[in-house]
């Protein structure tokens, strides 16, 4: 589905801008189809949501833009899936090399059992930087942009599993930011936080979407709302395979759905 | 419910109770019992001789220090073989095998490994390292035979290690674009080594007490002198304690006693350690 070039409720997004493109994707787990026919085209440095019900194949098709189904045996990808105008599922792509410009945020926090700092640095030190001034200074950037700076600046040698659920969340954030990706996908980032902490990371993703093309899958209607430029409404067929519904605008989706299916969803109806 | 079900219930609920009470009790006691014994009849036979001297009149006289010092080379060689194989072969196969009938096939194998009766690995050694590799008699030679028997329990227990480290801290590091080697070298094994660690020093010990296969590939029975290099021959301590028990004839029973009960202050302190080893990276890990 192309969009129409249009003010979204957050900013100007020109037609020519898409960061992201899906081709009549097709995703299979061995005989499984989890997605099927999906097309759509993702702005650059927005903010697009993924909604859907459970088991609608969100999380699948946010991890196909970073190869992360790849994990799994017997997923196979049918379609094209580019970054900037580039086929990722080509032979030629060096997956840990796509993966370090397409950083992902999980569902449950997941700082590694290490300080604060080491977690930072982590991404860093894998590609090859070693140098401790260097390093000190991604891990302040990274931090400050993650909004966490002045929370843990005083503990940075402390371990990450001592901070709270929400200052994890930002500093699995801030390890992504340190490998200077330029798309950061989210999977469910606050469905593990309470309130406040999800009002930051709303907040973080609003600033971050000046530099940043972001996907977040939520469940949370209101989020969506809340935070995404574009919104995109993914539904099970008969079959379990996800399709792609609806995509525009999230102010349009949320306010005038052209599609029956997704008035239901949104106003509660099902889901 | 009615007053005679309920009793009913109750008296089961108590008889189940009663029998799990006495089936670890048994084992209590038949633990104590050992240890108590050992330590009675054994204690008297401990010195400052009995541990630093080399033995005389085939053994009712002088010390064990030569078995003490070759079963601790034993159990070192046996680490340094087993220990890296062991790993790198867990790391394989939860990491990079795939889940396919091969696979299957060799974890099966590593299943029945632990299986294969002791004196089985002792010819094995014997055939491979003694003979056709001309290692001879040696320390070396009973390093590596106790070391193939000790695989199975490292490959096994690194393996639940490192499947033990949560899949979202390998999803976390792929996902900042780490290499998969990157992500095992910096997260997966960092993880994984308290348990990595346990598992061979447990293989370690149980290799320490082994009789069966370095009888016939380098123990001696008698040899004063300590071993000078890896080719050497080598007293070791339950060898030592099996000869003295089933060939010398008037052997004090005292001494016989003694040998046992450094052999198992030598196996409970290794296991001593590990305990010790795990809670301390443990510890490390999570205080913050």
């Amino acid at each position: 589905m192309k969009v129409n070039p249009i003010l979204l409720n957050n900013k100007a997004i020109s037609q020519n801008s898409e960061k992201l493109s899906t081709e009549g994707v097709n995703l299979y787990y061995g005989n499984f189809q989890a997605l099927r026919n999906i097309t759509l085209d993702i702005p650059d440095r927005a903010i697009t949501a993924v909604i859907g019900p459970s088991g609608c194949g969100k999380s699948s098709f946010l991890r196909l833009f970073n190869r992360m189904n790849d994990l799994i045996t017997g997923a196979r990808v049918e379609g094209r899936v580019e970054l900037d105008g580039m086929n990722i599922y080509d032979k030629s792509i060096d997956v840990v090399a796509l993966r370090k410009m397409v950083g992902m945020v999980f569902q449950k926090p997941n700082p590694f059992p290490m300080s604060v700092f080491d977690n930072v640095a982590f991404g860093p030190r894998r590609h090859g930087k070693n140098n401790r001034g260097e390093l000190e200074d991604i891990v302040e950037r990274s931090l400050r942009q993650a909004a966490l700076w002045d929370e843990v600046k005083d503990k940075l040698e402390k371990s990450a599993l001592a901070l709270s659920g929400g200052q994890q969340q930002r500093l699995c954030i801030a390890r992504v930011l340190a490998v200077e990706p330029e798309v950061i996908l989210m999977d469910e980032p606050c469905s593990a936080l309470d309130p406040v902490a999800t009002l930051k990371i709303e907040d973080l993703m609003r600033s971050l979407s000046e530099n940043y093309t972001t996907i977040i899958v939520t469940h949370n209607m209101q989020q969506a709302a809340r935070v995404s430029d574009m919104a995109a409404f993914l539904m099970m067929e008969e079959d379990r395979a996800g399709a792609l519904v609806e995509y525009g605008p999230t102010s349009e989706l949320f306010t005038n759905p052209k599609d029956r299916r997704t008035e239901d969803y949104i106003t509660g109806r099902f889901g | 419910m009615r007053a005679d079900l309920l009793a009913k219930r109750q008296l089961s609920q108590r008889t189940a109770f009663g029998l799990l009470i006495i089936a670890t009790a048994i084992v209590v006691v038949l633990v104590l019992g050992i240890i108590l014994q050992i330590v009675l009849n054994g204690g008297g036979a401990i010195s400052w001789e009995f541990l630093t001297q080399a033995p005389s009149q085939a053994g009712k006289a002088g010390g064990i220090f030569p078995a003490i010092v070759g079963t601790f080379y034993l159990m070192m060689g046996t680490l340094i073989f087993a220990l890296p194989v062991g790993v790198m072969t867990g790391v394989y196969l939860t990491e990079y095998a795939r889940d396919n009938w091969l696979t299957r096939a060799i974890n099966m194998a590593i299943v029945n490994l632990a299986g294969v009766p002791s004196i089985v690995y002792g010819l094995f050694g014997l055939g491979v390292f003694v003979l056709a590799f001309h290692f001879g008699m040696s320390l070396l030679s009973a390093s590596l035979t106790l070391a193939c028997q000790a695989l199975a329990m490292t490959i096994t227990t690194s393996r639940e290690a490192i499947l033990a480290v949560p899949r979202e801290y390998r999803e976390g590091s792929l996902a900042v674009g780490a290499t998969k080697w990157q992500t095992v070298r910096h997260i997966v094994l960092p993880q994984a080594l308290p348990g990595i660690i346990t598992g061979a020093i447990l293989a370690m010990s149980r290799a320490a007490g082994e009789t069966a296969p370095i009888l016939v590939v380098g123990a001696a029975f008698l040899l004063p002198k300590l071993p000078q290099s890896p080719l050497d021959q080598f007293m070791a301590l339950p060898y030592h304690l099996y000869t003295v028990a089933a060939h010398v004839p008037s052997m004090p029973m005292g001494t016989m006693w003694g040998v046992a009960l450094v052999l198992l202050a030598v196996v409970l302190s290794f296991n001593v350690l590990a305990t010790i080893i795990r809670l301390r990276v443990r510890q490390r890990r999570y205080s913050s």
